[in-house]
C-alpha cells in the first residue's frame, strides 16, 4: 500500500478532470523516481551544442515570442505600467511587420481587471498569480479567496504555488490536497503550478513535486516564481519534462511546461525548444503547452530577429523598455 | 639540456577578460625583417558583437563615475605603463621602430595619459557654458558622454596612436571597442595587460586584434555604438564609417594627426566624443537688478 495517500486521492477514482484530479490512481509520492543529476547534466549540455541558424533560428524566434508571458510581478505595479505592459504584448514592435503576439500577460490577481479589459479580443490571455504569491504562507481559505477574486475579475490562467515548507517536511498530502482545491476554485481558468524548483534543493525533489502536482489536476507545471535564484535551469526544466512525459505514458493526459526566471537571452530559450522537442515532441510546441515565463526575453529575442533581418546588430536604444 | 622557449599565446581583451576569439582563428602578420610577429587573434564579427555589449554594460558605471576618480584610474594607467616601458620599446623595436623612436613614443604615451587624466575633472567646467536667453530661465549647457565609441587605427605608430585616441574617449566617461593596428598588434595587446592591472573598470576599454576589413563593417553598423573615431587617411575607411553610420546617426571623427607631436593632444577631443545637453531652468526674473534673490 502506497504510504500516503491524499485526501482527495482516495476517493477520485469516481472524479474527473473537471472537478480537479484525475481519475488515475495516485502513486505513493515518496517513492517516485530518483533523478540521476550528472546524467541529467550530461544530457542537457547536448541540447546546448545544437547549431541553429538562419531559417531554423528565425523560425524559433518568432515561435518563442508567440510562448511568451509578458510578466510583471512588482510590489510597484501600477494600472499604469499593467496597462503598458499589455499594449507591448500586443505590439511588440511595430516597425516589424509578421511578428507574433505573446500568448499571455502575467500579472498579480488586483491587476487582472486592468489587463483584461486591456487585452480583450487580441487572443492574448491573461494569467494571475495567486496563493499568496510568491511565498504561499497564507491559509487554504485564503488562498481560494484569492484565487477566485481572480477568476472573477477574469484571469484565463492561475499560477499557484505550492507549500515548500509542507513539501520539505514531507507533508506531501497536504500539498497535494491544496493543489486539488485551488484546482476545483479555478473553474474554467487553466492551473500552472509553480514548484519554486530553487527552494526545493534537489532534482528528485522537483520530480516528486511535479508529480504531486500533476496528479493533483495541473494543467501545468511551472518551474519558479521569479523571485527565488537559481530559476529555470536546463537541468531542473529537463527534470520536469520527463515526469511530464512519464504521466502521459500512464495517464494519457498532457500537461504543459512553463519556465520561468532567469531566461533572459534568445539562445537559451532556443535550447529550451529544443529540449522540449526532444522530450516530448512536436505536439507540445505551441503556446497551449509550452511557454516562457520572462520579462526581459522578449526584447531580446526582437533584437535578434531585427539583426537576422537587417544584418546589423540592434541596440536596446530602439526598442520599447516594457 | 635546451631551453624550450614558452611562446606567448596572444588574446584578445573583452569585459576584463582576455578570451580567445570565438572563431578559433588566428593570422600571423611579419615585421619587417620577415620574422613572424606571433599567433594573433583573427576575430569575427561575433567578437565585435561580444565586445560592444561589454562596453554597453561598463557604460553605466564608468559615465556615473566621480569625475576625479576617472582621473585617478587614467594616472594608474600611465603608472602601469611606466613600469613595463621595456617590454613597450622591445615590442615596437621588434615590430620595426628603431630604439631610439620605439623609446620616444613609450614616453610619449606615458606623458598622453598623464594630460588626459588631468582633464577628467575639468573639461565640463571649460566647456560648458552660461547662456543669455530672453526669458525667466537659468540656461546652461553640459558635455555629457556619448556612450559607446568605436576605436580603429590604421597607423604605423601603433602605441601612442592607440594611447591618443583611446584617452580622451574614456576620460570624457565613455566606454570603447578598440580595433588594434591589424599589421601591429603587439602593442595593443600588452597594452591591455597593462589596463586589466590598472583599476580600469572591465568593459570600458576592450580590444580586438585581425582584420580590419572584417570587422569594420559589424562596428559602424552597430546600432548600439555612438561614435567612431578614426585615425588614419585611407578614404575607403571613411566612406565606409560614414556611410554606416547613418543608420543611427553615429558621429565619426576622423584624425590625420602626428600623434609625436605634443601638439596632438587637446581638449576638443574629448569634446570630439561628447553629446552637449542644454538646460532650460525657471528662476523669477532674468536681471541681477530687480531679482529677488
Amino acid at each position: 500500500m502506497p504510504r500516503y495517500i491524499a485526501i482527495f486521492a482516495t476517493n477520485k477514482h469516481s472524479m474527473n478532470k473537471k472537478n480537479g484530479t484525475t481519475n488515475h490512481r495516485v502513486p505513493d509520492f515518496s517513492s517516485t523516481p530518483r533523478i540521476d543529476k550528472v546524467g541529467v547534466e550530461e544530457r542537457v549540455s547536448r541540447f546546448q551544442k545544437r547549431s541553429i541558424k538562419s531559417s531554423a533560428k528565425l523560425q524559433g524566434l518568432h515561435m518563442i515570442l508567440n510562448m511568451i508571458d509578458l510578466t510583471t510581478l512588482e510590489g510597484k505595479d501600477t494600472p499604469g505600467k499593467v496597462r503598458q505592459m499589455c499594449f507591448k504584448a500586443r505590439h511588440l514592435h511595430d516597425v516589424h511587420a509578421g511578428l507574433p503576439n505573446v500568448a499571455a500577460v502575467c500579472v498579480y490577481p488586483s491587476m487582472v481587471g486592468v489587463a483584461k479589459k486591456e487585452v480583450e479580443g487580441s487572443g492574448v490571455k491573461v494569467a494571475s498569480v495567486s496563493t499568496a504569491f510568491p511565498s504561499g504562507q497564507a491559509p487554504l481559505e485564503v488562498k481560494l479567496m484569492d484565487t477566485k477574486y481572480a477568476v472573477d475579475q477574469g484571469a484565463d490562467e492561475i499560477d499557484m504555488v505550492i507549500s515548500r515548507g509542507k513539501f520539505l517536511s514531507g507533508e506531501y498530502n497536504f500539498v497535494f490536497d491544496e493543489i486539488a482545491a485551488i484546482k476545483e476554485a479555478c473553474g474554467k481558468a487553466r492551473l500552472k503550478v509553480i514548484l519554486e524548483t530553487g527552494e526545493l534543493v534537489t532534482l528528485d525533489n522537483v520530480r516528486r513535486a511535479s508529480d504531486i502536482a500533476m496528479y493533483a489536476g495541473a494543467d501545468f507545471i511551472k518551474t519558479s516564481t521569479g523571485k527565488i535564484q537559481p530559476a529555470a535551469t536546463m537541468q531542473v526544466t529537463y527534470t520536469m519534462l520527463e515526469a511530464i512525459k512519464d504521466f502521459m505514458d500512464e495517464t494519457g493526459i498532457k500537461v504543459g511546461m512553463k519556465p520561468a526566471g532567469g531566461i533572459s537571452n534568445s539562445k537559451l530559450a532556443l535550447h529550451n525548444l529544443v529540449m522540449v522537442k526532444e522530450v516530448l515532441g512536436e505536439e507540445w510546441l505551441n503556446n497551449e503547452w509550452f511557454r516562457f515565463g520572462a520579462s526581459s526575453l522578449a526584447n531580446d529575442v526582437l533584437m535578434q530577429i531585427m539583426k537576422a533581418e537587417t544584418g546589423h546588430y540592434q541596440s536596446t536604444d530602439y526598442f520599447s523598455i516594457d | 639540456m635546451e631551453r624550450l622557449e614558452v611562446l606567448k599565446t596572444y588574446k584578445i581583451y573583452i569585459g576584463g577578460k582576455f578570451p580567445r576569439t570565438e572563431s578559433g582563428r588566428y593570422y600571423t602578420p611579419l615585421n619587417s625583417n620577415g620574422k613572424q610577429i606571433g599567433n594573433i587573434c583573427l576575430s569575427s564579427r561575433k567578437d565585435v558583437r561580444n565586445a560592444v555589449v561589454a562596453a554597453r554594460k561598463a557604460f553605466g558605471g564608468w559615465s556615473e563615475r566621480a569625475a576625479f576618480n576617472r582621473g585617478q584610474i587614467l594616472y594608474r594607467i600611465a603608472e602601469m605603463l611606466e613600469g613595463r616601458k621595456s617590454q613597450f620599446v622591445d615590442e615596437l623595436v621588434f615590430q620595426g621602430a628603431t630604439k631610439k623612436n620605439a623609446e620616444k613614443e613609450v614616453l610619449m604615451a606615458i606623458d598622453r595619459l598623464i594630460y588626459y587624466a588631468g582633464w577628467c575633472d575639468k573639461y565640463t567646467q571649460v566647456l560648458g557654458s552660461v547662456n543669455p536667453v530672453a526669458s525667466s530661465h537659468f540656461n546652461f549647457s553640459v558635455h555629457e558622454a556619448m556612450g559607446v565609441v568605436g576605436v580603429v587605427t590604421d597607423i604605423e605608430t601603433s602605441l601612442i596612436g592607440l594611447v591618443s585616441l583611446v584617452a580622451p574617449v574614456i576620460a570624457g566617461g565613455n566606454t570603447c571597442v578598440v580595433l588594434a593596428n591589424e599589421k601591429m598588434p603587439l602593442c595593443a595587446i600588452t597594452f591591455a595587460e597593462v589596463l586589466s592591472t590598472s583599476d580600469v573598470p572591465g568593459g570600458v576599454i576592450n580590444i580586438l586584434t585581425g582584420a580590419q576589413k572584417e570587422m569594420l563593417t559589424p562596428l559602424a553598423n552597430h546600432m548600439d555604438v555612438n561614435g567612431i573615431v578614426y585615425s588614419g587617411t585611407d578614404a575607403a575607411v571613411v566612406k565606409e564609417l560614414e556611410e554606416s553610420a547613418a543608420l543611427n546617426m553615429k558621429r565619426i571623427r576622423v584624425y590625420d594627426k602626428n600623434w609625436m607631436d605634443i601638439e596632438a593632444q587637446d581638449l576638443y577631443q574629448i569634446a570630439d566624443v561628447q553629446e552637449v545637453k542644454t538646460t532650460w531652468h525657471p528662476i523669477e526674473n532674468i536681471g541681477g537688478a530687480t531679482s529677488s534673490y
